[in-house]
């Protein structure tokens, strides 16, 4: 008797993972609520007054937000939105430890705030989840998005600067509000990029000659990076702002990369991005000092004004050292100005350690890389360069922000995703998840079974 | 488009990745440097975030922990009789760090010591709070007090040193002007900071400890010594040979005697009763320099290693000069320069027969809960001379006392032995003399070694002399210290 010659193939419900993201949720949950009851009790030994209502906000926006990926995007990673709900749990603790820090100066209570702009994110993650049915119809409004960015991009340049500021012009003030508009270019600037190099991909992937090892682009066809290279470097002339600059390169550039598959547009993307740099740094002080700060943090202002910022942040983090001081118990206040938004990552180095930065650090590692996976997996090009985009500027901004505030690269003002005291921060990266779930959710979604298949697949095996 | 989306990937691992290596190296490596740092707050909000130890004087604290509401800080240090017992504390600032025994004993005071390790473990355990442990000092409140106040009701600036010469205990240690150390402990007190500093009176300086000055005649102490132990004088009441003015070796610099008494071949005895250069210079210039600055350095000259657990600056006699220049440092001129401690200690040394007992500050050390840690044993720093030679010395002081220069430091029912001092100092001397009076006390089982410094600017040149301006202040040292 032969061997069976065939099997049978019956298509079933891939498992969605719902259930392991409603598990994690629950953790990612219960981690903050739990740093929340031992700061209070390490600063006040008492449970913290606001427990009940913080747990029950907390988690209700993460059952809302489950339910709603269970309805409208089943198939969707299970990863992302746990550590996404962890981590802006974890944010909001440190946020209001550094509200009780009375030693800081100008010291106005935040994590009140934060909270509603945590819901109001949470709402725009479920507003996306319902809204967008399917992340290709983004396509549409390519060009819509390049103007809208632009606009976005163009706005502070023209507010007059404000003291508080420092240097940065990167914020639009309305009444009380004030906005960072660069927040929600990382979003639509990607849908832009994805949309055009779509389009131009083949052109610009295809016509080139060989040189050294290097495909040259035709010259009409370095017209794109050109022109983002100089909005680019408009933003650093006219905002002052390195980081946004260069997270907009930056993200653009591995676009195009992946788009054409072309190591030479990487070449050339590093090449311009130094030149360009090269060229403003001469000019602008501010970036100057922003070198300086970052080649001597330890040279203590004249005066007895002591270390500048990047230097207490070294502080801070040595003071943490292996394990931490514990929450609450650290000296991290002494950061001063923006202690809670771009330098929070100071005081999580402090009271958490080398311990919790290294786990921190993996939890950005994992939301990037399932970001990238969904990449991977997703089955069109547009979907895929927008994986690619949102992920990419996702871990630059994670880089440029955790990098200066760590003096490994130099200082520019950006917030940590998720953590960071900041509204605009807080409901972007919201958005900025509920599109990669979507995408993910298109991407791992079994085919549909075909109508026609009355019978169970015949395949035949060799025999 | 998979290839380079894992690319991507990789070069994304490699951000997070230079972000780890970069928190392992500050977190890791860098650390302990980053703690230490000056600038970092963090040590002085630890360290003054619970009570520091005491120091004590006479079973009595003079520091004290006062409780700030402070964003800061929890306690800023304050000080009893800040002024008079600043050369022996120091002082403990929240800005400009601490200095002297604030300093030093740092380790006790604030309870990080390593020997109280087990102490503040049981305290870890058993919830105490943690608190500095104390440190007993030598001084005796009395005579530190009598001479603070004869410096200040006198209206003089100088330093004064008092030691027991059978231990080497410190009983008195005074520098005038003096400042108040509550005035810049706190965190805002720059502008007082600022006027101490620029104030030409230096009342910073701890003038007992850590400043020089030319010894003047009190060397002469030092030089008789050295005549008697190298033969060079065999009886202290024979006359001598000097002639008067002297006129310095190798040279036509002829060197005459302040007082214009007699000392035309006087003894080495009558030669330290009215002080005469002539003498001293000849009999430094027959014992050499060589012998000369060993001499000096059984008393603890050119020494620099003195701890007391304070460092002291290091009084000097020029080693490898030549006749002339010997010759007057043999009378306390030229480059001989000299810490009122120093000198103390050259009256301690005569005074114990000839053993130089190691000057110490701290008697005790002990934990928040008073248990001994530690207790300072008296040792000894050298054999200065040798009893035979001490005693004679001792008969020369007493004599100065009795029948000399020094006859304002009598005191009835106690044996007193001194010396005066008139230090010329400055361009061609013009500046006003240091007075000096350098002195032992011995009354039934009780003992002390005095040496006054007096600094004046005010007063005329010929008032100032050892005997009339420093001796009455010597004199109400050894009173206190006695008990009369």
């Amino acid at each position: 008797m032969s061997a069976p010659a065939t099997a049978t193939i019956v298509p079933q419900g891939a498992p969605n993972r719902r259930n392991t993201e409603l598990v994690l949720l629950v953790l990612a949950v219960l981690i903050p609520l739990f740093a929340y009851a031992d700061t209070g009790l390490a600063m006040d030994d008492r449970v913290p007054a606001g427990m009940a209502e913080y747990g029950l906000g907390m988690g209700l926006f993460a059952l809302l937000a489950h339910l709603a990926v269970r309805r409208f995007a089943p198939y969707a990673d299970p990863l992302m939105l746990p550590i996404a709900a962890l981590l802006n749990g974890l944010g909001l603790v440190f946020i209001w430890r550094l509200d009780k820090a009375r030693q800081l100066a100008h010291n106005f209570p935040a994590a009140q705030n934060q909270l509603i702009w945590t819901g109001l994110g949470v709402a725009l993650f479920i507003g996306v989840m319902a809204l967008l049915k399917d992340h290709r119809l983004l396509q549409r409004y390519t060009y819509i998005a390049g103007l809208v960015a632009l606009v976005l991009l163009a706005i502070p340049a023209f507010m007059p600067a404000r003291a508080s500021d420092f240097g940065a012009k990167i914020w639009i003030h309305l009444g009380g509000f004030s906005i960072q508009p660069g927040e929600f270019v990382k979003i639509v600037l990607p849908v832009f990029f994805a949309g055009y190099l779509m389009a131009k991909r083949d052109a610009l992937a295809l016509a080139s000659r060989r040189f050294l090892g290097l495909y040259l682009p035709r010259g009409r066809d370095l017209g794109p990076i050109i022109a983002v290279w100089l909005l680019s470097l408009l933003i650093l002339v006219f905002e002052t702002d390195l980081g946004t600059s260069l997270l907009f390169f930056g993200a653009f550039v591995i676009m195009l990369y992946v788009a054409t598959e072309r190591t030479s547009w990487i070449v050339f993307g590093l090449l311009m991005a130094g030149l360009g740099f090269w060229a403003v740094s001469g000019a602008e002080a501010h970036v100057q000092s922003r070198i300086t700060d970052w080649l001597h943090p330890l040279t203590a202002a004249p005066g007895g004004g002591g270390v500048g910022q990047i230097g207490q942040s070294l502080f801070a983090l040595g003071a943490g050292g292996v394990l931490g001081t514990g929450l609450g118990q650290g000296h991290s206040w002494l950061i001063g100005f923006a202690a809670k938004s771009d330098f929070i990552l100071g005081t999580i180095g402090e009271e958490l350690g080398l311990a919790g930065l290294m786990a921190l650090f993996l939890l950005y590692a994992l939301l990037v890389e399932r970001g990238l996976r969904t990449a991977l997996a997703a089955r069109d090009p547009f979907g895929k360069l927008l994986a690619v985009g949102l992920s990419g500027a996702f871990a630059l901004q994670v880089f440029i922000v955790a990098g200066g505030v760590t003096g490994t690269i130099p200082l520019t003002g950006m917030t940590l995703p998720f953590m960071a005291q900041g509204g605009s921060s807080v409901i972007t990266n919201w958005a900025l998840v509920a599109i990669l779930l979507k995408i993910s959710d298109v991407a791992r979604r079994p085919a549909p079974v075909p109508e026609t298949a009355a019978e169970p697949t015949q395949v035949v095996g060799p025999s | 488009m998979n290839k380079p989306i894992r690319r991507v990937s990789v070069f994304c691992l490699v951000l997070v990745l230079a972000l780890m290596i970069r928190v392992n190296y500050v977190q890791g490596v860098q650390a302990s440097s980053l703690d230490k740092n000056t600038n970092n707050k963090r040590g002085l909000i630890e360290a003054y975030s619970y009570p520091r130890g005491q120091i004590i004087v006479g079973g009595k604290p003079v520091t004290k922990d006062i409780e700030v509401d402070g964003n800061t800080y929890k306690y800023k240090r304050g000080y009893t009789d800040g002024a008079v017992y600043a050369p022996v504390t120091g002082f403990s600032s929240q800005v400009y760090g601490s200095n002297l025994l604030e300093n030093v004993e740092n380790p006790i005071l604030s309870g990080n010591d390593s020997r109280l390790f087990i102490r503040n473990t049981l305290d870890l355990i058993t919830g105490k709070p943690k608190q500095g442990g104390d440190v007993v000092t030598t001084i005796d409140p009395k005579v530190q007090t009598a001479a603070y106040s004869a410096f200040t009701s006198a209206g003089k600036k100088g330093a004064a040193v008092a030691l027991d010469p059978t231990t080497g205990a410190i009983l008195g240690l005074v520098s005038v002007p003096s400042y108040d150390p509550s005035t810049i402990a706190g965190s805002d007190n720059q502008s007082a900071w600022t006027t101490l500093n620029a104030d030409k009176s230096q009342p910073m300086l701890n003038r007992a400890l850590r400043q020089t000055y030319p010894p003047g005649s009190t060397f002469k102490l030092v030089t008789s010594a050295a005549a008697l132990e190298n033969g060079v004088i065999t009886d202290i009441n024979a006359k001598t040979d000097s002639p008067d003015p002297y006129t310095l070796p190798q040279t036509t610099t002829p060197l005459p005697n302040e007082a214009g008494d007699n000392c035309l071949n006087v003894s080495m005895n009558d030669a330290l009763r009215v002080s005469c250069n002539t003498v001293f210079a000849k009999i430094g210039d027959e014992i050499g320099n060589t012998k000369m600055a060993a001499e000096a350095a059984k008393f603890g000259f050119n020494s620099s290693s003195l701890t007391i657990p304070v460092g002291v600056t290091k009084s000097n006699y020029d080693t490898g000069i030549n006749r002339p220049s010997n010759a007057l440092s043999s009378v306390g001129q030229f480059d001989t320069r000299a810490t009122p401690l120093q000198m103390a200690m050259v009256a301690a040394a005569i005074a114990n027969n000839g053993t130089l007992m190691k000057p110490y500050l701290v008697a005790q050390e002990r934990s928040a809960n008073l248990d001994v840690i530690d207790t300072t044993k008296p040792t000894v720093l050298s054999q200065a001379t040798t009893p035979q030679v001490a005693q004679e010395i001792q008969t020369m002081m007493v004599n100065v006392v009795q029948n000399g220069t020094g006859t304002p430091a009598q005191i009835s029912g106690a044996t007193v032995g001194g010396k005066t001092g008139t230090a010329q100092h400055g361009e061609n001397n013009a500046d006003n003399p240091y007075a000096w009076f350098v002195s032992y006390a011995k009354m039934g089982d009780k003992q002390v070694a005095v040496a006054v410094v007096v600094e004046d600017s005010n007063a005329q040149r010929d008032e100032i002399s050892g005997s009339g301006l420093a001796a009455p202040i010597a004199k109400k040292m050894m009173e206190a210290a006695l008990g009369k």
